[in-house]
């Protein structure tokens, strides 16, 4: 399994969640893990994503989700997990 | 399983405290180049790092979009020049082409940086070496990618001090030759005592001849991240202070330690060390004066300046050794004058001086670095700052550097103008009293004793 960690962080509108959720349907990608909280009408989500069967590759994939943010005023990042599990774990 | 808190803090940490890394740089052995045709080593050594890093830039592109970090600079550092050309170059123009197929070949692959037109002359100078010297100037002149270091002293060796003097006139003729750019060519200039075989930081980065073939050396950076955790434990005692510093380095370099087996592993080439530095730049909030501030600092320059960085420099190494298991290049805290804000404004509230600089650097992990001096400083004093840093590396066993830029036609009070990464700097004063009585004399300085240590 190659995961990768999805970021969405922004105003709260309408849809964030279904938007993103089709487009990696969309692209053959399975969602492992979600979580989200609104502090102050900020929505911040954070989700964990297998990305081994993604149907582009992963640059063209991440442009596509950030693009998908900005129509939506928001900020959406796809970063390779390794980079956390690194950084926070001996 | 990574919760969302430690993937919001390193994402705050990229986006907002200027987190990223600072330089992949391949290391290239060019002995196999050398020939005793100057045309046929020129052809040698453009063919095997345009074969080597055709695909540096592009992979460090590629590792930095897939992480979500910025991978700023890629380069490379390269045996030092002076041994490469010792067959074929007769005069300093013949090391002055050698300089030109390097640029040529930075060009074509795309790194902004290539170093190792250098000489390691700790105790001698071998024609070559001298050769290589002289011809800096125009070398610096002529390229535009070219990083040029020379290293005139070591522990084991002592200071060659007849290799201090003329780097002082060569410092001065480069001033003079790039004068028409604020003596930009000197900003690309280091003289060394103690230079690691394997830094990845320009402008000291060559290839030593200890190396492999070729290796991937990563520099990181962050000192952004550590002044921003420290503004949350303010007040906090000593203890506190130094194990949040290690956690925070510790972090930055796992960073770096993954970056680095990526690009290893990409392109097929050795993972030779992670240097720990915490590496400024002219951004707002990057800045390692800002961190000294942090600690309890008016400014950097005021009193318990040299123990607050000595604190971090060694905190930042204990947290660094524990995230990789190879550590190497400089690995500390890097004080440069023009490429941090924070520390532009102590020198502009007259906080700080090339004396105090000095003592920091006795505890830091470099030199005196992006020092603009008054054009008119003669070249016997820059061989005596040379000669000062040189006696502290010697003697502390560490690596000590001087960059300085003498500004033609300019004066203390001037602002010089270097652009992007390397900032601007304000001149600043050097002593009035003269050196050359010393710095006449020929030799070197003895190595020093190892025992009786006070």
């Amino acid at each position: 399994m190659k995961k990768a960690i999805i970021t969405v962080v922004g105003k709260d509108v309408v849809g964030i969640i279904a938007k993103t959720s089709a487009y990696l349907a969309k692209n053959n990608i399975n969602i492992l893990d979600i979580s989200q909280t609104v502090v102050q009408e900020y929505f911040n989500m954070m989700m964990i994503v297998d990305i081994s069967s993604c149907r582009k590759n992963f640059e063209a994939f991440s442009s596509g989700l950030s693009d998908l943010g900005s129509e939506m005023g928001l900020k959406i990042r796809c970063q390779k997990s390794e980079i956390f599990e690194k950084m926070h774990r001996v | 399983m990574i919760n969302s808190y430690e993937v919001f803090e390193t994402n705050k940490m990229i986006l907002e405290e200027n987190l990223d890394v600072r330089t992949i740089t391949m290391g290239i052995s060019l002995l196999d180049c050398a020939d005793s045709s100057l045309k046929t080593t020129c052809d040698n050594i453009y063919a095997k790092l345009t074969t080597l890093a055709k695909d540096l830039v592009k992979t460090g592109d590629d590792i930095g979009r897939e992480f979500g970090v910025p991978v700023v600079n890629k380069r490379i550092s390269i045996t030092p020049a002076a041994l490469v050309g010792a067959r074929c170059c007769r005069k300093p123009s013949d090391f002055v082409r050698i300089a030109k197929t390097l640029d040529k070949a930075a060009k074509k692959v795309g790194v902004n940086f290539i170093g190792g037109f250098s000489a390691v002359v700790s105790k001698g100078m071998t024609k070559a070496d001298e050769l290589l010297i002289r011809s800096i100037p125009e070398a610096m002149a002529v390229t535009d990618r070219i990083c040029s270091s020379v290293n005139v002293g070591s522990t084991k060796t002592g200071i060659n001090m007849d290799a201090v003097r003329l780097m002082g006139e060569i410092i001065k003729a480069t001033a003079e030759r790039t004068k028409e750019r604020d003596s930009i060519g000197c900003a690309k200039l280091v003289v060394l005592c103690n230079a690691p075989d394997d830094n990845p930081f320009m402008a000291g980065a060559f290839h030593g001849v200890s190396e492999a073939d070729a290796i991937i050396n990563v520099g990181v950076s962050g000192p952004g991240v550590v002044n921003h955790v420290l503004k949350t434990i303010r007040g906090a005692d000593f203890e506190t202070l130094c194990e949040t510093i290690k956690k925070t380095a510790f972090k930055i370099t796992r960073v770096g330690q993954l970056v680095a087996q990526e690009a290893s592993a990409r392109l097929g080439i050795p993972f030779g060390i992670i240097d720990l530095s915490l590496a400024p730049t002219p951004a707002i909030g990057d800045s390692v004066a800002d961190i000294l501030k942090e600690i309890g600092l008016e400014h950097p320059g005021a009193p318990g300046t040299t123990a607050a960085l000595a604190l971090l420099n060694d905190q930042v190494k204990k947290g660094g050794v524990m995230a990789s298991s190879y550590v190497g290049g400089l690995s500390g805290a890097f004080i440069p004058v023009s490429e941090d804000q924070g520390m532009i404004d102590a020198v502009n509230a007259g906080a700080l001086s090339i004396e105090k600089l000095e003592a920091m650097t006795c505890v830091c992990s470099v030199g005196l670095d992006m020092i603009a001096i008054p054009g008119d400083t003669s070249a016997a004093s820059i061989s005596g700052i040379i000669a000062d840093e040189s006696a502290i590396g010697m003697i502390n066993q560490k690596t000590t550097a001087v960059r300085v830029i003498p500004v033609a036609g300019k004066k203390v009070g001037d602002t010089v103008e270097f652009g992007g990464l390397l900032g601007y700097a304000p001149v600043m004063a050097v002593s009035r009293f003269s050196c050359e009585g010393m710095i006449a004399r020929k030799g070197r300085i003895p190595a020093p004793i190892h025992s009786f240590k006070n």
